[in-house]
């Protein structure tokens, strides 16, 4: 496909209107190369993979990166962020498309890549160096830096596997930070370590951004790409919803995913659902105060109300849902009608189910809710669970004595505490 | 000064392993074969020694079992050391189409993460036995001299010619089979019996010349039965014949070149499936 926009020079990339499809079931079940060559014996050919289904992780995706810009890259989980950054990264093919790359490129997906636990600090800072595409000499010129950076000086000579691993982490990002590209592609490899090694990485970032290297930055972290960024791509289901101004789009962002709208997408995915004889699938709403939004607080209740449909009557049916947090962790799951002796008989009937998360549960952060129905020992009742990203604002009293000090962890329950004296 | 232009868009089918970009990444091969070196003699107790050992064993293995036991002729030099000169070479092979198989999908990490030719991949999985290989021949001499051999000056130049065929043999065959253990995982189990067979069918524990006649021509059409023969032949300062090693080379020449093209076109799917 070519381009009919000029490349001009100032540009250091052009991303023009990129896709990539990925067949969900051929890809996950692998096939054996028995059944390979018994199709070959039999003449068969498998143009369709029974169950396979296409999916656009990005669809004409274009935009443009002018030298010496730092550009950010949000959007919801699936929304096609990694997708742009493997093709970026040369990792992966798009499927149309084309993108002109104008520098030598050096791509972060993650911190430590190749890294060896047998090797030591010395053998594993040269290894991940070239990895990265760093040359011999460059890795020699840098290496008292990096090893200085890490503050891992003591220990260069010993196996990494000995490690702690925030030494291991200071290790791997201090490689890193040394790259010198012309272009810089990153995921969010900072989120990882404790708060100082964040802060410590953030910073390094911000020099490399203002140091007219071009970056493109992929992140979970608005304030981040706030304050790192001067532009941001919005990407929603595989396309640009919005390209500009990194704060401006940072907000409409925001906006969007405490509005109705993200229950919206929900929506489509359900309507998306092959046909099931024994259940069906029809709404799932997030409430609080009587309110439809995925924008929440944690001082008051949280209503997930479920409409199902169940076609015939159905022993050990039920809907159940999980709350992950960004880092993928499942905090926690819940079913319907899990807390009885037995598995219950689900008679045919139109049902809504709302499970309550309490208040004081929850913690200030990003979750994601998935809902799924099966069977108990049977079968799933629908193709894949229904992920509904949510916020939470502090507004509980967990913590409240100390406002500066907003509760952290995965959750923050309201605990019970006995004081006496003694 | 004018910045590199790299144009990122889906590439032919047809397109075979790009060898400028290889050698631009040669640094990268050398540290992966390096790393490979340290891993692997880091890993285990006996360290280096492990290269040495491991032929030793097997040749005395084999000259128990099929040079007391079953007495295989051995074109008259002493058995043991007809089998150590047979399985020398072997033992290079049989590594790297092993190593080399088992490759792409055993940098699933750094092929999901990196990008980088990854056809150096099953590259440096084959040349990192190089270096196993050339201790084991160091190996030989004392064994030479234990059995007064003297080797043949002019024989033994032909060692570097058999070992660079080899490396390609093994290299052609390695580059197939690592695309196909990707596409095809229950493949990775089929190697080592695979290879375990071809020991076998190479002329390793008995010599090409118990062969009967009529069936030799069956027997080299292994490529290997060519290459463990030249390399005994000119340990042994006998006439080395260049027939066969030219059919070997002929044949990894276009394992090599067909390989490739399935390899890249692998390579496309590659970070998607593993």
């Amino acid at each position: 496909m070519s381009s009919n926009r000029p490349s001009s020079a100032v540009h250091a990339v052009v991303v023009d209107r990129i896709s990539k499809l990925y067949r969900i079931g051929a890809l996950l079940e692998q096939r054996s190369f028995r059944e390979a060559l018994t199709d070959f014996i039999a003449l068969r050919r498998r143009t369709e993979e029974p169950g396979a289904r296409d999916l656009w992780a990005l669809r004409d995706v274009s935009f443009d990166v002018h030298r010496g810009e730092a550009v950010g890259i949000i959007g919801q989980n699936g929304a096609g962020k990694s997708t742009l950054l493997k093709i970026l990264s040369r990792i992966t093919e798009p499927t149309s498309g084309r993108i002109e790359v104008r520098g030598r490129v050096s791509s972060l997906l993650e911190v430590g890549t190749g890294f060896h636990a047998e090797l030591t600090g010395r053998e594993n800072i040269q290894l991940n160096g070239a990895i990265l595409g760093m040359t011999r000499k460059e890795i020699r010129e840098r290496f008292d830096e990096i090893v200085a950076f890490a503050e891992v000086e003591r220990f260069i000579d010993t196996p990494v596997k000995y490690y702690s691993t925030g030494m291991y982490m200071r290790l791997a990002f201090a490689v890193a930070a040394h790259l010198e590209p012309e272009i810089l592609v990153v995921d969010e490899v900072l989120a990882v370590g404790d708060a100082a090694f964040q802060a410590k990485c953030l910073r390094k970032m911000g020099d490399v951004a203002s140091h007219g290297r071009t970056v493109l930055f992929v992140s979970h972290n608005m304030p981040a790409v706030k304050s790192l960024c001067k532009t941001a791509v919005w990407l929603r289901q595989g396309s640009v919803v919005e390209i500009g101004e990194a704060g401006a789009v940072v907000t409409s962002y925001l906006q969007h995913a405490s509005s109705r709208a993200g229950l919206d997408d929900v929506a489509q995915v359900i309507a998306s659902f092959p046909e099931d004889p024994v259940f069906r699938l029809d709404s799932i709403t997030l409430r609080q105060h009587g309110q439809t939004s995925t924008a929440l607080v944690n001082g008051e209740p949280i209503d997930i109300e479920i409409a199902f449909e169940v076609k015939r009557t159905t022993l050990a049916l039920h809907v159940y849902t999980q709350v992950f947090d960004l880092d993928e962790i499942l905090l926690f799951e819940s079913l319907h009608n899990g807390d009885t002796d037995a598995p219950p008989l689900v008679e045919a009937g139109r049902y809504v189910a709302t499970m309550r998360i309490p208040a004081d549960f929850l913690a200030p952060r990003p979750y994601q809710l998935r809902v799924n129905a099966g069977i108990a020992d049977v079968r799933v009742l629908i193709p894949e669970p229904v992920r509904i990203n949510f916020d939470v604002q502090q507004t509980g009293i967990v913590n409240r004595a100390y406002p500066g000090y907003p509760p952290v962890g995965r959750v923050a329950p309201r605990l019970e505490w006995r004081l006496e004296r003694t | 000064m004018q910045p590199e232009v790299l144009i990122i868009q889906p590439s032919s089918p047809w397109r075979t392993i790009d060898l400028r970009e290889v050698w631009r990444y040669r640094e990268l091969l050398y540290f992966f074969i390096w790393r490979d070196v340290k891993v692997r003699y880091k890993q285990t107790s006996l360290g280096i020694l492990w290269a040495v050992l491991q032929p030793l064993f097997a040749m005395l293995i084999f000259a128990f079992v099929f040079g007391r036991i079953a007495r295989l002729p051995s074109d008259g030099t002493p058995y043991a050391l007809f089998a150590y000169a047979g399985l020398l070479p072997w033992g290079f092979f049989a590594n790297g189409v092993n190593m080399g198989g088992q490759s792409l999908i055993g940098s699933a990490n750094l092929i999901t993460k990196v990008y980088f030719p990854r056809v150096l991949v099953p590259i440096a999985a084959v040349a990192t036995g190089l270096v196993d290989f050339g201790l084991a021949t160091l190996m030989l001499a004392p064994l030479l001299a234990m059995y007064r051999v003297v080797p043949d000056a002019g024989a033994f130049l032909w060692i570097p010619i058999i070992v660079i065929v080899e490396l390609l043999l093994a290299f052609g065959i390695a580059i197939w089979l690592s695309a196909l253990v990707a596409r095809f995982r229950d493949l990775r189990h089929v190697i080592p019996f695979m290879v375990q067979i071809w020991l076998f069918a190479t002329p390793i524990v008995y010599p090409l010349s118990m062969v009967p006649e009529r069936w030799r021509w069956l027997v080299q059409l292994n490529p290997m039965a060519g290459v463990v023969e030249a390399f005994r032949r000119s340990i042994f300062g006998r006439p080395v014949d260049a027939t066969p090693l030219f059919w070997a080379a002929l044949l990894a020449i276009a394992l090599i070149g067909t390989g490739s093209i399935y390899f890249r076109r692998t390579e496309r799917m590659v970070a998607d499936v593993l």
